[in-house]
């Protein structure tokens, strides 16, 4: 059941220390900014993050770092031009980072959201990235294989929401959003807009509210 | 012996998009590629993937075109042509890994002479290790060509008998183009097509990789 939160405080409330955090966008595009600032009002610390990127800028998931609240980053794509608060919490040995290729870690929440135990994936085979990870020959072809990544919150960002928690999404910002919305214990969602029950053409429902259990605008 | 010289940014660019099908569903990496979408032919039908989410992908967008949801995977502004289309990022790799891309245009630290891939990572102790969808690409693209200046700023060459830097992706390089040759990857190693502002005999002497003369010019 989606209930629609009156605050972010209200969306984040109860994340417990030590949780493994998914949070959507692709810099900032789709990031959700609100709930992750409510996330630092919040509180909660040791967290792990999974996320495409680790943080832009000083704000949204630059911010949680710079907090300390994050003992662990799972991304594709740590380093950029304005990556600079996860950029010197690494090189101080502050952080743990686990690299993880952008189209395999899209999977790895899929498989989590999906019931799948496991996959194999041609991905990686023969880099440093599959180094220790079982593998197996398949049509001729090395593939590596690659566990879930579920988390115990997921927190994301969408463009309108009706109050059953359908979403869709706008233009690049959908990225990472459909699949963590499947892929974790209690699913938040920020949104631009919250609309009656009947407003969404259920044609165009990305994500489905069974998925949802936190909603609010911002 | 040619009498061209070597090659511009904008030459190389305008040489692998000479080289791209109409009609064929095509990723430029993030770098020099980025610059062969100004060469395809108008009404050539080459459709971009972006793998943030989008087909159909426009020009970069300025001004009042500007929409902080709409990037392409460089998180530059971009614009969508008419025929566009958004997927999550699960389905964006899928496609990938999936053999539904016609080509990939990637950049390169090194490429071998059977066509291993170097391309995200310098080894050094203290870099920030960052994949991103490079990987990926790689191995799902049915082709992958590659777009690079021949010599490091050290006048190393990057086309090399075996890559020192870690891996991206082994044996996945079709063609590379460069600013003094293109080559093909064969299963008989390296045939040069074309030698801008080069000798066979001087570029064979500055590379130590096995490789043949398949050039007009010589």
């Amino acid at each position: 059941m989606t209930s629609i939160c009156e605050s972010t405080d209200e969306a984040v409330a109860g994340v417990a220390d030590g949780s493994t955090v998914l949070v959507g966008g692709f810099g900032m595009a789709g990031m959700p900014t609100h709930l992750i600032d409510a996330l630092i009002r919040q509180g909660a610390t040791g967290l792990t993050v999974v996320s495409n990127n680790a943080g832009n800028g000083d704000t949204g998931l630059a911010a949680l770092l710079a907090e300390g609240r994050v003992r662990k980053v799972i991304c594709s794509f740590p380093r950029q031009h304005d990556s600079w608060v996860f950029d010197g919490l690494y090189r101080s040995g502050k952080i743990e980072l686990e690299v993880v290729p952008q189209g395999t870690l899209a999977e790895r929440l899929r498989a989590a959201g999906a019931g799948i135990g496991a996959f194999y994936c041609p991905t990686g085979a023969g880099t440093l990235l599959a180094e220790g990870k079982e593998t197996r020959e398949i049509d001729g072809r090395t593939h590596v294989l690659e566990f879930p990544i579920k988390g115990d919150v997921a927190l994301i960002g969408a463009h309108r929401s009706d109050r059953m928690g359908n979403l869709v999404y706008r233009k690049t910002a959908r990225n990472f959003g459909p699949v963590m919305a499947t892929a974790a214990t209690t699913v938040a969602v920020q949104v631009s807009e919250i609309v009656e029950i009947g407003t969404l053409d259920p044609e165009a429902v990305v994500t489905p509210g069974i998925y949802i259990d936190r909603v609010v605008a911002a | 012996m040619s009498a061209q010289a070597s090659l511009g940014k904008a030459e190389m660019a305008a040489l692998v998009a000479r080289d791209i099908p109409a009609g064929a569903y095509v990723n430029l990496g993030i770098g020099l590629p980025t610059l062969v979408a100004d060469h395809l032919e108008p009404g050539s039908g080459v459709v971009l993937h972006t793998e943030n989410g989008m087909l159909n992908m426009g020009p970069q967008a300025h001004g009042d075109d500007v929409d902080p949801d709409l990037m392409n995977a460089g998180k530059v502004a971009v614009t969508e042509l008419p025929g566009a289309a958004y997927f999550h990022h699960a389905d964006s790799f899928a496609m990938m890994r999936g053999g539904h891309l016609d080509v990939c245009v990637l950049g390169a630290f090194q490429v071998s002479a059977a066509g291993d891939l170097a391309n995200w990572h310098t080894g050094a102790a203290d870099a920030i290790p960052a994949v991103g969808g490079a990987m990926d690409l790689a191995v799902g693209a049915k082709k992958v060509y590659v777009m690079t200046t021949m010599f490091a700023k050290d006048g190393s060459p990057k086309v090399v008998p075996e890559c020192a830097y870690p891996l991206t992706a082994a044996r996945c390089v079709d063609r590379i183009y460069t600013d003094v040759a293109t080559l093909e990857v064969t299963g008989d190693g390296l045939v040069v097509r074309d030698l801008f502002g080069i000798t066979y005999a001087d570029l064979s002497a500055r590379l130590a990789v096995k490789m043949s003369d398949g050039s007009a010019s010589s």
